[in-house]
């Protein structure tokens, strides 16, 4: 099909120019600015090159946070994708049910991030809590306040709890995009429920999945206040995710240099692997759908 | 501008980003691009290839910097050039 320009479109993206260079690239400018010195005050501070990143890249405990970073993201998308895939299959196409499981599905989404982290740091507690209770009582010796493994079940059963439904919902609104004429034909075809899924709604579900996959990749890669208020990073640094390191750093012991240095490069791997998925995804169902 | 804490390197450096983004925007205008295939596995734009070579360029320098100890960074620098022309012509 022939595209159509418009010469006066980029007068239209002007406003959002405006608005992106004042909220995003003039702090990201400041903080290439800081990552090559070492700050002390406003008027006192000393350029130093690319020291601060030659010590974060050397820094051990760092390389373990992005360790444990990756493999926290990945488990979330390994889990909370094909479950909400899941889900949205079985959810009502039509009908008063509809809206009930909408607004169910919602309500986690709703709820802060720390205030999850609270729920969560009382609904598991080995003593009091329902879930630490009802594990104990099963036999299983459960207590993630003590124990890694455990408190890794507990914080990645706890982003489960409060991200699926977005990916639920995405689904669903990509499923229920699929005209009625694509399952007409399937039932003339005699497509099996397999051939129907993997030859129509898979593809036709590939903007939402690569959306969902995104969002759910790059806010787990900045996960923060649910394992802070759950676990305080811990035991030990278990549960001491990227975010973490880097406001200890920033904040706690006021080290503006290397923060800036560890968000630069930060940034750069969620920019990176963020890309790779989205060209991975988009060149995946061509020719498919 | 004081607050923003400028140095003359990060000001050079986001000068040529600036720089290379407002050519890229004359070239579109005088040459619209078309997407096409070369060394890169995906079909890709003037833009794109820009965008992929200067974020491969932050890494080569990132590995440079944990991989080496004594040799200067203008190597991986040299090494960068290198490869965003390579990418840009016959990517």
């Amino acid at each position: 099909m022939e595209k159509t320009y418009y010469p006066k479109a980029w007068l239209m993206v002007l406003p959002v120019v405006a608005i992106v260079s004042f909220s995003a690239i003039v702090p990201l400018m400041t903080v290439i600015n800081y990552s090559v010195q070492d700050i002390f005050g406003p008027e006192n501070r000393y350029f130093v090159g690319m020291e601060w990143f030659r010590e974060i890249l050397g820094d051990p405990e760092i390389r373990g946070a992005f360790q444990r970073q990756f493999l926290f993201s990945f488990a979330v998308l390994a889990i909370e994708i094909p479950l909400g895939i899941a889900i949205a299959l079985c959810m009502p196409r039509k009908g008063p049910w509809v809206s009930v499981v909408l607004i169910l599905l919602a309500l986690p989404l709703l709820v802060p991030w720390n205030v999850v982290g609270t729920i969560w740091q009382m609904f598991a507690r080995p003593d009091i809590g329902l879930l630490g209770i009802g594990i104990n009582g099963l036999g299983i010796d459960y207590n993630f306040t003590g124990n890694s493994i455990d408190a890794w079940v507990t914080v990645l059963a706890m982003d489960v709890w409060h991200w699926t439904s977005l990916a639920v919902l995405l689904c669903y609104a990509g499923l229920q995009a699929i005209p009625d004429a694509y399952y007409q034909a399937a039932r003339i075809d005699g497509a099996s429920r397999w051939a129907v899924f993997r030859y129509i709604e898979l593809p036709k579900m590939r903007g939402v999945l690569m959306i969902a996959i995104l969002l759910r990749f790059m806010d787990s890669f900045k996960i923060f206040a649910e394992p802070f208020v759950l676990t305080g990073g811990g035991p030990g640094d278990s549960t001491t995710f990227l975010s973490q390191y880097l406001t200890t750093m920033a904040v706690g012991q006021f080290d503006l240099g290397p923060a800036a240095a560890f968000s630069i490069i930060y940034f750069l791997v969620i920019l990176l692997v963020s890309y790779v998925f989205y060209q991975v995804i988009n060149n995946l169902g061509k020719g498919v759908s | 501008m004081g607050w923003m804490a400028w140095t003359l390197p990060t000001a050079i450096f986001c000068s040529a980003v600036f720089a290379m983004l407002a050519l890229m925007a004359v070239l579109e205008k005088v040459y619209p691009t078309v997407l096409r295939k070369g060394l890169l596995p995906i079909e890709t734009t003037r833009g794109d290839r820009l965008f992929i070579g200067l974020l491969t360029s932050g890494f080569i320098h990132l590995f440079w910097l944990a991989a080496t100890e004594e040799l200067s960074l203008v190597w991986a620098s040299a090494i960068s050039a290198l490869w965003l022309a390579t990418l840009l012509r016959w990517g």
